[in-house]
């Protein structure tokens, strides 16, 4: 008559303790995986925990997209708003202006910047047009309402630091930020940001480049300048890709601006070996030589 | 009118009991507070980007009261039977859908006024100019679109059978149109027929919402609008609310109340 009861205890007893082993050897073996997985995980090329950017841990490459947004949207910003969409032709702002106004980027830009949204197509194109921004204006020459200060091309600013904070190894950004930051008289923080650029992207040329420059306008400083400039080639002509169009690109700005110092400095002989360098990599060559020419005709009487 | 305007003040006092304003507008306070606070190269007069910052997500928060409110009313009546009793009463169902729009677009006043009162003092202290002009007719013009899109919210909640469903579908319009409702001509005329023909024809229907979105003129400080246009387009906003006003009383009328 005892048995029963205590069958049924025990079976009781070992249904409930069935689902607990099971959860406790779980436990184990995730403890275990845990170990083994950390060691190959803290290892792994993949890990962004590794990175001590927050940005770089959340939104891994992704960033870099927003990156490339945020300098579009500097460009808008440049723009007072009117900007062509991906539905608009785009043949004049391939290459952001204000890159390209500052030097940092080769232009592709072709037709009429004014005119990229065409005539009105219907009439809820014409009534829209008066809702957004939709005349041609520029920061830097009044703004939207024509009577804007200069200074106020700063407001491009935000959007070129949120750019190199999401993409610290995109360099165009530097110089361009570096450069606007320049034409509004704030040479310190210009070359803070150079600097911050270098130390994210050591000895790249483009950078080098656009502290000669810094150095040679704002600062006076002829001989860093050229110090600089000649590193940035020396770096160039260690580069595996130097024949590519973006490296030949900075090697012209480069040599052209040794080649202007010489020639400042009445240094003939200096200009005109930059010059002849300048001339090899050039997209323009024949006006390298007519400048070659001019300087060689100094230098003879 | 009497009995529109007495069952809208009782939406407007449930919409001031309700937290959703609350919290949105203290994420929006902070979020642009904190952008405010960020150095940015020692400059204290940028201040174009976080007005565009503050407008969106007034804008967000907005949509969000606007449509989460619309969509709810009619179905929380039905769902807690106080529509029997409020039916009973010398009250025509024309006149609780119009008392339900009229509630729902005088709250998202009271809650606009705040916002755009946050944002006009953040900009003034920045700026050190406010152009008064160019804000208000920013808010006018938000607020008619606000009434297109509760009175579409309304008509939603009478036709689709869950107010998740609603508040979904009609953000995901809101959305579309807002962001790609003016290039749809454009994309029309890249693809063959007869895709091309059924896009022009939803280019020319649907409501041009992105027509009352001037926010690009307020941030980089465009001249003001010409009044002429601005009452074009509120008469344009009234047309379309008024449209799916009446398609939400015809359905109402029609449909049975469980």
């Amino acid at each position: 008559m005892t048995t029963a009861p205590a069958n049924a205890f025990s079976n009781r007893k070992s249904s409930e303790l069935a689902p607990r082993l099971c959860l406790l050897l779980l436990l184990i073996i995730a403890f275990s995986l845990a170990t083994n997985l950390n060691l190959w995980f803290q290892d792994w090329p993949g890990n962004r925990a590794q990175s001590a950017n927050l940005l770089a841990v959340a939104m891994g490459d992704a960033r870099r997209l927003f990156a490339d947004h945020f300098f579009v949207k500097a460009d808008a910003y440049f723009h007072s708003g009117m900007y062509p969409t991906i539905y608009d032709n785009r043949q004049s702002f391939q290459t952001p202006h204000i890159a390209e106004d500052s030097g940092a980027m080769k232009g592709k830009n072709t037709g009429d910047e004014t005119g990229f949204l065409g005539k009105p197509r219907n009439w809820i194109d014409a009534f829209g047009r008066q809702f957004y921004p939709s005349v041609h204006t520029h920061l830097s020459e009044g703004g939207a309402n024509g009577s804007e200060s200069e200074a106020t091309v700063g407001e491009i600013l935000p959007w070129l630091k949120f750019s190199t904070e999401l993409d610290p190894k995109r360099v165009e950004v530097y110089t361009v930020t570096a450069y606007w930051l320049r034409r509004m008289g704030k040479i310190d923080e210009s070359e803070q940001e150079l600097r911050e650029g270098l130390r994210e992207n050591p000895g790249n040329p483009q950078l080098l480049f656009d502290l000669g420059r810094l150095f040679s306008e704002a600062r006076n400083n002829p001989i860093s300048a050229r110090n600089v400039w000649e590193a940035g080639l020396r770096i160039l002509a260690a580069m595996p890709e130097k024949d590519s169009d973006a490296n030949k690109f900075i090697a012209e700005q480069i040599l052209g601006a040794l080649a202007h110092q010489a020639e400042t400095q009445r240094r003939t002989n200096d200009a005109i070996a930059w010059l002849e360098r300048l001339e090899k990599v050039s997209t323009t060559p024949q006006s390298v030589r007519q400048w070659m020419n001019g300087l060689k005709g100094q230098k003879s009487p | 009118m009497k009995n529109v305007w007495a069952l809208s003040s009782v939406v407007l006092k449930e919409s001031v009991r309700r937290k959703d304003f609350y919290v949105l507008f203290v994420i929006t306070a902070l979020i642009t507070l904190m952008m405010g606070s960020v150095n940015l190269f020692h400059d204290s007069q940028i201040d174009r980007y976080l007005k565009e910052i503050c407008l969106l997500l007034i804008w967000i928060s907005l949509l969000v009261i606007a449509i989460t409110m619309a969509a709810r009313q009619i179905p929380a009546e039905r769902e807690s039977r106080t529509i029997y009793p409020l039916l009973a009463k010398p009250i025509s169902r024309t006149e609780v859908l119009l008392a339900k729009f009229l509630g729902c677009w005088l709250a998202t006043a009271v809650a606009m006024i705040a916002f755009y009162a946050f944002f006009g003092l953040m900009a003034m202290s920045r700026e050190h100019h406010w152009p008064l002009t160019n804000y208000f007719q920013a808010m006018w013009l938000h607020w008619v679109m606000l009434g297109v899109v509760i009175a579409l919210s309304i008509l939603g909640s009478l036709i689709f059978s869950a107010v998740s469903a609603n508040i979904t579908i009609t953000s995901v319009a809101v959305i579309f149109i807002l962001l790609v409702g003016r290039h749809l001509d454009q994309v029309a005329m890249r693809i063959g027929e007869p895709a091309s023909s059924l896009l022009m024809g939803l280019f020319f229907l649907i409501p041009h919402l992105e027509f009352f979105d001037v926010r690009d003129l307020v941030i980089h400080n465009w001249p003001s609008i010409h009044w002429l246009v601005c009452a074009k387009a509120t008469a344009y906003g009234a047309v379309y609310g008024a449209f799916f006003l009446l398609l939400a009383c015809s359905v109402f009328r029609r449909r049975a109340l469980n």
